[in-house]
Parts: C-alpha cells; structure tokens; sequence
C-alpha cells in the first residue's frame, strides 16, 4: 500500500529554497534513504512530510489525503519523527519519556491508561532496552537515549516513520543495532524514511534512495542502483567517483 | 494512588504546619487572638494563595516555554499586571470592580505573548532570548509605571507598596476572588498536566507527537496568567517564587508535571508563608516588604540556574 506521495516539493526558507524539487513514494514495508551534502534540504524534507512546515510548491500525500489537511493528533498517529538532536532539560524517566509516544492516542480530557503504560513496555521491548525503564533519559549514553527516542515515535504505532540523522553521533555497535531495528520495522510492515550520513549503512540496508543536491533532486530509486559512486561524487561534489567506490568496498 | 503522588501529599500538613507557626510569630510576642485571626491568619492566606499562584505559573512557563529560567517575574508576567493594576488606579476602577481584574489580567496576558514573540524573532532563539525578551517587557512597562507614579503623585505612595511586593491589610473579598481564580486556573492546568510534558520536549516535537502549538501555549499562557494577575492583585509583585519553587520540588518528585502543578502551589503556599514570616519578624517591629526576602533568595538562585544551564541547547 502506498504511504506517502511527493511530487514537485518546494520549500524556501525567506525565499532561499531549502528543498528544490522533491518527488518519490513511500509503500509498506520501504527502508528509504535519503542523503545529500549539507544544505540539499534532507531535514527540511523530514519537516515538510511530518507536517511541521507547509511546501510552497508541489503537493505531500499521506494515504492519499494532503499532508496539510491532517490536523496535528491524526498527523501524530500516522507520522512519528526522531529529531536529530532533543535537548531535555529535565530530567524524566524513560518511562515518561515514552509514554509521552501515546500522547496522540489519548483523548485530551483523559489521562493515560493501563493499557497506555502496557504499550510503553512493549516497545522499550521492540528496540531491547527494556532495563532502561525507570533510568533518568540524562544519565544514557547516546546511543541508548536513541533506541529510547526510537521506542517513544514506537509507541505512538504510526505507519510512516521518519529519522534525522539517528546515528550520527553513535559507536559501530550502536549504528548496526539501528539499522538493525528499522530493519525488522520495516519488514513488520512500516514505511521508514531514514536521513543519514552513513553511506555504508544505507548501502546495506536501505531498499530505495533518494539522493537530494543543492539545486534539486539527482536520484530516486532503488538503492542498489542509486548509491553508486558516480551520483554520490555527483551529489557531494566529489572530483573522484572512484574514491568513492573504494569506500563502499572497503565498507562491504 | 501511586508512591509518588502520595509523597506529594506530605506537602499539604507541611503547608498547615508553616501556617500554624506563621500565626504566632510578628512583632507582638504575646498576641492575643484579635490579632492571631484578625490579622495573622487572612494574612497567612493571603500569602499561601500568592505563593500557590506563583508557584504554579512557574512551573506551568518552565514547562510550556522548554526554559528553566522563566518564571512570571522574568517574562514579564507580573510586570504587565503591575502595569493593569496602575491603569486601573489611574481611571479609578476601583480594586473591588470586576474590571480591575479583567484590566490586570489583560495585562498580564499580553505582557506575555510580548516577551514570547521578541523571543521569536530569531529562527531557533535561545534560553537566554527569552530572558532578554522578558527584561526589555518588564524594564519599558516598569518605566511606564514610574511614570505614572511621577505624573500622578497621589497615587504614589500605596503604590510603591504595591511595586515592592507584599500583604496589606487587603479586605477579605479581595483575597476571596484572588483565591477563586487560583484553584480554579491551577485545577485546569492539573487537569491538562499531559501538554506540558510534552512541550518539556520543545514545541517542535510537541507538534509531532500531536499537540497544536498555537492553542496550546494560549490556554496555558492564559492560565498562567490568570494565576499571576490574582497573586499581583492581592500583593503586588513578589518575585522569583516561580523560579525557585519548581526547581527544588522537581529535585524531590522528578520533572512530570503530573505531580510537577500541584506540589508547586503547595510548595509556593509553604514558601512564602515562611518568606512573609520572616518579613514580620526578623526586623521588628519594622516590616520587610516580603519581596525583599524572595529576591534575596531568588536572585543568587536566578544567577546559579543562569551559569548551570549556560552550556544548554537552543529553546527547541
């Protein structure tokens, strides 16, 4: 079943253009990368299909219905979003942390329910932290605070789940452990948009690509075929495609 | 009932037991009981409702803002309903007149939305803007108010009362209606507790987990204020109760605001009980304006928060 539709996506930011034309489709059960040198508007993609910002040109479906015509709590329970970097002044339980993931779900007259706390076990289950569960989120290393992060945007049981760059600051072990996990999401029938760096990472894992440069979009389509080291230099302004390929290499 | 929120209990005999002390400690040592209830005890009271309003309305900026520094006397909050209540002075609405806490309210209400917005001028604006923000509200309504005072002499001298912050013989419908709309704004605020723990996240993140930003920040901008322009019209401006006051309770029953709303009203009610005790006592038979005390606590506390959270993020 198709997710989300993008077609002819642009977005300016006080008329500097943050997204240059952006067009691909998300189905059940898709990993898609999506990368690009800094500044090609991978974040602000992210923002514009979670529904934070409004495009100025060319139209975001979910479920065949314009992004923009969700309200904020349907958008929620279809869409969640790991931001890149969440800095938390205070100091909650991993436990409230998550159950804040069903937030959407409850009625804003009511509090959350048994059934809402039983949901927050299961998914510091689904990504293998459940001995996490009553630590303070500031005492975990990243790479923990990630995987509970990931167990909140789980707990709102969306469809379409969207990543920001959620490795950039882990160890090896960590960045498998991820890839891993949105993996088995995907597979379990979620749709799963992942922004990164990590071009060994979303070599191996990623099903579809879509590679964004300053001026617009250069690639989408099935990953094996899109993170070649010819769009990649291309993208990232490279001189050399061949470095790039040796990376792979040596990376597989 | 779980273990937490019993712990939060314990402050309500705290409360009654700060009050119980707070009547029998002034300037006359062996008061007799008109001025232990005639006096002490609406006194007391009033303290307690101020506190819990100003405890409240901390708590509620801290967490709706994403900002350990707000509180209603940094963002401008008491300042814009010190401001309505001059206003008012000057048109001669009088205290009793339902308009004048309409007036206070209006101006603690839109005090507020000022300081938010300067604070949004730049993309992804800082603790310290909102801070900044709060100071250029509060230094321009402040410099209205002197003003006032300056072109309007009469008026002066119970309003410099009323600017340093404290409890005057206010009569007891006052401190009725002050006391009406703190229960009810601090009920509503515990009743929507949810909102704010997910703005604790930033607004952003907030609006993914499908909170709308726009009408939420109004309800609770509007509780907040409510809360702060009761406790201003009861005791002009006492600051830095809803700093300090949140801070040390979440240390005692953790940052959710499940717990965070009400042990902040009972903790504020405790606070300045025992600020305005001091106020009475420790220079007797003079009195300390009960201001005074708090911005001795809570200026050096500000300051300290100040270089503790100097190292933090951006407000989203």
């Amino acid at each position: 079943m198709m997710l989300i539709k993008v077609e002819g996506l642009k977005f300016s930011y006080n008329g500097a253009p943050a997204v240059a034309g952006a067009g691909f489709e998300l189905m059940e059960k898709d990993l898609l990368a999506v990368m690009g040198p800094n500044g090609s508007g991978k974040s602000t993609l992210l923002r514009l299909i979670s529904g934070f910002l409004e495009p100025s040109e060319g139209s975001a479906k979910l479920l065949d219905r314009d992004i923009h015509a969700y309200s904020k709590a349907e958008l929620a329970r279809l869409v969640a979003y790991v931001p890149s970097e969440l800095y938390l002044p205070y100091d909650f339980s991993v436990f409230e942390i998550v159950l804040m993931g069903r937030s959407p779900r409850v009625p804003w007259w009511r509090d959350y329910s048994g059934a809402d706390a039983s949901r927050v076990h299961d998914a510091l289950n689904e990504v293998g932290v459940p001995e996490l569960r009553d630590r303070s989120i500031n005492s975990l290393s990243s790479g923990e605070r990630q995987l509970v992060l990931i167990a909140q945007a789980l707990a709102q049981d969306p469809k379409v789940l969207l990543l920001d760059e959620p490795t950039s600051h882990l160890d090896i072990n960590y960045k498998i452990q991820i890839f891993e996990l949105l993996t088995r999401l995907a597979s379990g029938g979620m749709g799963v948009i992942v922004v990164s760096h990590d071009l060994a990472l979303m070599a191996a894992y990623a099903g579809k690509a879509l590679i964004l440069k300053k001026a617009g979009q250069l690639f989408y389509g099935p990953a094996k075929e899109g993170l070649s080291g010819v769009n990649i230099a291309a993208a990232y302004g490279i001189n050399n495609p061949e470095s790039v390929a040796r990376l792979l290499n040596i990376a597989v | 009932m779980n273990k937490e929120m019993r712990k939060v209990l314990w402050l309500v005999p705290a409360v009654i037991a700060a009050a119980g002390l707070a009547l029998f400690t002034g300037a006359v040592r062996a008061a007799g009981p008109e001025i232990i209830w005639g006096l002490r005890f609406p006194r007391i009271l009033a303290a307690a409702v101020v506190g819990a309003g100003l405890g409240f309305s901390g708590a509620v900026f801290q967490g709706l803002l994403k900002n350990p520094l707000s509180d209603p006397y940094i963002l401008g909050t008491s300042a814009g309903a010190m401001a309505g209540a001059v206003l008012c002075s000057a048109f001669g609405v009088a205290r009793s007149s339902p308009f004048f806490y309409l007036i206070v309210f209006a101006g603690a209400f839109f005090a507020t939305f000022l300081t938010y917005s300067l604070s949004k001028v730049k993309k992804r604006p800082s603790m310290a803007h909102l801070v900044l923000a709060g100071v250029a509200v509060s230094t321009f309504l402040t410099a209205l108010i002197m003003l006032f005072m300056t072109l309007y002499r009469e008026h002066s001298l119970s309003l410099i009362y009323f600017l340093l912050g404290g409890f005057f013989p206010a009569d007891n419908s006052l401190l009725a209606v002050s006391g009406a709309i703190i229960i009810a704004s601090v009920a509503g605020g515990v009743f929507l507790w949810r909102y704010l723990d997910i703005f604790s996240l930033g607004e952003e993140k907030a609006a993914y987990l499908g909170a709308d930003p726009d009408k939420v920040r109004l309800v609770f901008f509007a509780l907040a204020s409510f809360a702060t322009a009761a406790a201003v019209a009861l005791a002009g401006t006492v600051g830095f109760v809803g700093l300090i006051v949140p801070h040390v309770l979440r240390i005692f029953f953790g940052p959710s605001h499940r717990r965070l709303l009400i042990s902040s009203a009972l903790g504020g009610a405790l606070f300045l009980i025992l600020a305005d005790a001091v106020a009475r006592a420790a220079a007797a038979p003079a009195e300390i304006p009960v201001g005074v005390i708090t911005a001795l606590f809570g200026a050096p506390f500000f300051i300290w928060l100040l270089r503790r959270t100097a190292g933090g993020d951006s407000a989203e």
